[in-house]
């Protein structure tokens, strides 16, 4: 598994996304209240603009979420379903924290068995 | 014909006085009370210090009764039927009815003089103005009205301070596990608690001034305000003088007709001692009332004793205690962390509810409590874990309300027969929920039962209304979402409750929007200062007051648009709307603005968006007014004040009405001796012409109309209600508009008139200060880890020499 290093943990508000670049995907990471950090894909399937890392975070049912700053569509952060319309769902990848650093995987889809942690690469600049 | 006279009058007097009429009474009816006001709603006393006026807490005179304000009974002449009034001709009775309440317990400790108390509209004044620049405030007793005291002290902004003779906080209420956990919300709320103390002196300095209370172990609270709530007796004098039977601890003693022991003499409310009872409720007071007025009319009611189940929430805290508070058994849940509390007592044999405790959260009372004595509708531990999600089914003769004596049943046939739709209606139809109000969501729960839709909550993370959410931030000073949400709300938010919150976060504190954890809950307009767009890039309105705008500004605007390539629109708000921004453009953009003096102006966000304006007196032959003048004045007096929905205005300088103000929320129109205010207008989806509001009005007059109107609106409004909207909910309208904003019926328009001083006085440039400060800035680009690199996926096409998205699917 491809951890790649983003961005130092503090840089994350609390209950708020940012957008990273990662092997040419936009990967929307937030972090929940609880400490949690999630990636999702950024693009809104809904219109297709590239904006769902700065949606408003909350809950629905408990169910951590954002919801699309265009119209307004509540996707789960844990499994990128679109809450409001089932059909629909965006992209979820592994992420994690290392040292005080956010670490994202793309390149394997975060659903079956734990994949082994293996040694970081860092990108950005 | 028969003359009853009462004796005192307050809420039970009031409700005995209604009930003869309902009963069709037909002597004369003379009510004679001390205080300068009739009867007063005295539960909610303490809404009197958050603006409610004494008016609005009056119960209604009844027609053809005859009140005698501001007199003292001071004796009854039993063989001759007639009392004695202080000041004034005495009054002849065939009957009699002491409805004379209690009085707040002061016990005889040096100083005592010196100390408030908390019973009428008086006292509440008394605290308010000693308050004027003191700094503490100490409450003497814990319970009940205690708590409601200190509360009222935190709300005019004493540091508080709660001592209580016994080891723990509302000891008739709960037991010391409740009380270790009521402790905890209540420190964590500032105030502090002195348990297991009491007072040995008041202390003074020289001249008569409060400097502190000492307490029995010799410490020294400081304080320049005593309030004492240690007890209330019941001002049983006037019986005692004229030789009725009266209890040994106090209380006009009375049979279950009310009689007491004189025949033509009843008496009801706190006064009276039943069955070695006095009761201290409102519900029992009213209940006596009503048993009294049935039999002086010659019917047979009697009064049995009265439940005296609680449910009340004090400083955001739920506290409730129903039945018994002991039994052969008792179940506990309790949670220190999430600060909750509950206990139910049961039978011996586990099978009978006797009763229950509940701090923290009291949702088991409302179902749990028409259980006492019956068996237990679930297994114990079901009930206080699942709370109120527990769904029961009421039996028909269980009590609802406990404060009017209103059963389940009578709430349904008020539902079924008489087709009450709401909680308005239930009131009226049944006077459940009128008193103190915690049955409240029980004649909710049962109007939804019966299908009917109620729900005002904002979302699924809070049960209240947008002005309830914004007294609640108010009267408890509260400063984040996180607090709101903890004590008041569930979950974590969402994009409905989470912009609504920070809105009245900044209409009552106008801090940074992106300050601390307000950013986390602006949405993304808010967010980045500026509008989205479908293609994810942002538009920047630059402000120009009342459209006004200098050639060299004209031509700095040119030139941003040009180096920064974006389209450019003249807005139908008379100013110009530059489009196609990114995020990270955008801080580049404000900084040239920013030199060449202007701001960046709201075409997002809930707030003052443009006022629009002629061109006026200055140029145009009709016009009688400078126009423009006061539209720049305006604009800049309001922008940025964050309200429930965004806010226009315009002003014209004559009635051809060029600038479009009645379509406004609040418009101007010049006249020849000043100006005329409408408000209430709005175009856009449902079009509204405003209403005029004042005529003729001075600058200065029309300044401070529209101030107290948009505080009101702020307050009071729900989320994303328009003027127009929430001007056409507004029970009594325009005249009630009137009414609060300019004759100050509530007494709150110093309060309004503050608030927006303080606003005019906080208001900063938010997009300057943006760029001052790196860590804010810093959120300004599109990918984290490549704070260089502009978003690909943002493109352009040309149309008309200018550009337009293209936005890939
Ligand atoms: C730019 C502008 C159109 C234009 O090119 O002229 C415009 C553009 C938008 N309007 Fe408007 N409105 C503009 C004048 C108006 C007017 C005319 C006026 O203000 O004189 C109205 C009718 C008057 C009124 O509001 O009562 C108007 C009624 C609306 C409404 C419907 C409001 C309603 O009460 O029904 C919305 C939707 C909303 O706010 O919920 C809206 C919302 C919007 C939004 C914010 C929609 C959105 O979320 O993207 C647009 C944002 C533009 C941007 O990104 O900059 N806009 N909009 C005008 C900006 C004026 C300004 O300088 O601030
Ligand atoms: C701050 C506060 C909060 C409360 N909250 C609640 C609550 O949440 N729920 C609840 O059930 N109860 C509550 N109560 C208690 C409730 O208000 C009383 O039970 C109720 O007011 C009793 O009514 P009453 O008419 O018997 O007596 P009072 O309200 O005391 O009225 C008696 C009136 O008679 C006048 N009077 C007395 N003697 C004379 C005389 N000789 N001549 C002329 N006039 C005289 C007095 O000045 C007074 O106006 C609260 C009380 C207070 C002070
Ligand atoms: S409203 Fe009157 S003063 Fe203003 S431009 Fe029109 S005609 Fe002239
Ligand atoms: S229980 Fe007090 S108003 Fe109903």
């Amino acid at each position: 598994m491809n951890w790649i290093g983003i961005c130092g943990y503090d840089l994350l508000l609390p209950e708020r996304g940012v957008c990273a670049l990662v092997d040419g995907e936009q990967v929307a990471l937030f972090r929940t209240y609880d400490g949690t950090v999630h990636a999702l894909g950024n693009r809104d399937p809904f219109s297709g603009a590239y904006v769902l890392s700065r949606g408003i975070v909350g809950t629905r049912k408990g169910e951590a979420t954002v919801a699309s700053p265009l119209h307004k569509q509540v996707f789960s952060l844990v499994t990128g379903r679109c809450l409001d319309e089932p059909a629909v769902a965006i992209p979820v990848y592994r992420a994690r924290v290392r040292d005080g650093a956010v670490q994202v995987s793309v390149s394997v889809p975060p659903s079956g068995a734990r994949a082994q942690d293996r040694g970081l690469v860092s990108v950005g600049g | 014909m028969r003359k009853i006279v009462v004796a005192g009058y307050g809420p039970a007097a009031h409700r005995l006085v209604e009930a003869l009429l309902e009963r069709d009474f037909d002597g004369t009816i003379t009510v004679i009370g001390e205080e300068p006001r009739p009867a007063y709603d005295r539960v909610a006393l303490t809404s009197y210090l958050d603006g409610v006026s004494a008016e609005e807490l009056s119960y209604p005179v009844p027609p053809g009764v005859v009140t005698r304000l501001n007199s003292r009974v001071t004796g009854i002449d039993r063989r001759a039927r007639r009392v004695t009034v202080e000041g004034g001709e005495p009054e002849p009775y065939d009957v009699l009815v002491l409805a004379t309440g209690s009085r707040p317990f002061v016990p005889p400790v040096p100083g005592a003089g010196h100390a408030h108390v908390y019973r009428t509209i008086d006292d509440l004044d008394a605290i308010r103005a000693a308050a004027e620049g003191a700094t503490d405030g100490v409450v003497v007793g814990g319970g009940l009205l205690g708590l409601e005291a200190a509360d009222a002290l935190r709300g005019l902004g004493l540091r508080t301070h709660i001592v209580e003779m016994s080891p723990w906080l509302m000891p008739r209420q709960v037991d010391e596990g409740g009380g270790a956990v009521l402790k905890g919300h209540i420190e964590a709320l500032g105030l502090s608690v002195h348990a297991g103390s009491g007072v040995q002196e008041i202390v003074t300095d020289g001249r008569g001034k409060v400097t502190g209370l000492r307490t029995p172990d010799g410490t020294l609270v400081e304080a320049q305000i005593v309030v004492f709530s240690a007890g209330v007796r019941p001002r049983d004098e006037l019986a005692r003088e004229c030789g009725l039977a009266v209890g040994e601890r106090g209380g006009v003693v009375v049979d279950s007709a009310m009689r007491t022991s004189d025949p033509h003499i009843y008496a009801v409310g706190e006064c009276a001692l039943h069955d070695g009872m006095v009761y201290g409720l409102a519900g029992p007071c009213f209940t006596m009332a009503e048993v009294a007025a049935e039999r002086i009319t010659g019917g047979g009611a009697a009064f049995g004793g009265a439940d005296l189940s609680t449910k009340l929430k004090l400083l955001g805290v739920e506290v409730a205690q129903f039945g018994a508070m002991e039994g052969a058994l008792d179940v506990t849940y309790m949670d220190p962390v999430g600060g909750v509390y509950k206990k139910l007592f049961i039978s011996d044999d586990a099978t009978t509810l006797l009763g229950g405790i509940c701090v923290g959260d009291a949702s088991p009372y409302g179902t749990l409590r028409s259980y006492v004595g019956k068996p237990l509708p679930a297994p114990p531990a079901d009930l206080l874990f699942a709370g109120g999600g527990v769904q029961l089914d009421l039996p028909d003769d269980a009590q609802v309300c406990s404060c009017n004596n209103v059963s389940a049943g009578a709430v349904r046939a008020a539902i079924h027969d008489q087709g009450c739709a709401d909680v308005p209606g239930v009131k009226a139809c049944t006077r459940a929920g009128t008193t103190c109000g915690s049955c409240v969501p029980m004649l909710k729960q049962l109007l939804e039962k019966a299908g009917v839709d109620t729900g005002k909550g904002l979302c699924e993370h809070f049960a209240h209304s947008r002005a309830e959410l914004f007294d609640i931030v108010r009267v408890r000073g509260i400063r984040t979402f996180s607090q709101l949400i903890a004590e008041h709300g569930e979950g974590r938010g969402c994009d409905v409750c989470k912009p609504a919150v920070a809105s009245i976060l900044a209409s009552l504190h106008n801090g940074h929007v992106l300050e601390g954890e307000n950013a986390a809950l602006q949405d993304t307009n808010d967010h980045f200062l500026a509008n989205i767009q479908k293609n994810g890039t942002y538009s920047v309105v630059p402000r120009i007051p009342g459209g006004e705008i200098t050639p060299g500004k004209l031509i700095v605007i040119g030139e941003v648009a040009r180096d920064f390539g974006l389209y450019t629109k003249i807005t139908g708000g008379q100013r110009i709307d530059l489009f196609g921004a990114r995020v990270d453009q955008l801080p580049e953009i404000w900084r040239r603005l920013v030199d060449a003096g202007f701001e960046s102006g709201h075409a997002y966000g809930k707030a003052l968006r443009t006022v629009k304006s002629c061109v006026g007196s200055a140029w145009c032959r009709y016009g009688v007014q400078d126009s423009v003048g006061m539209a720049i004045a305006l604009e800049l007096r309001y922008r940025g004040l964050r309200s429930p929905h965004k806010l226009k205005s315009a002003v014209s300088g004559c009635a051809r009405e060029c600038a479009e103000a009645r379509s406004k929320d609040f418009g101007v129109i010049a006249t020849e001796q000043g100006w005329n205010l409408y408000v209430g207008g709005n175009g856009g989806f449902k079009p509204r012409h405003a209403d005029l509001l004042a005529a003729d009005l001075t600058g200065e007059e029309l300044i401070r109309t529209i101030d107290r109107f948009l505080m009101f609106y702020i307050r009071t409004a729900d989320r994303l209600q328009r003027t127009s909207a929430w001007l056409e909910s507004l029970d009594g309208g325009l005249g009630y508009l009137r009414s609060v904003i300019m004759d100050d019926s509530l007494g709150i328009c110093a309060d309004l008139d503050a608030h927006m001083e303080r606003h005019v006085a906080t208001y900063a440039d938010e997009w300057r200060a943006t760029l001052e400060d790196p860590d804010k800035l810093g959120r300004f680009v599109s990918f984290v880890n490549a704070p260089g690199v502009p978003d690909p996926s943002i493109v352009f096409a040309t149309e008309r020499d200018q550009i337009k998205p293209v936005v890939m699917s």
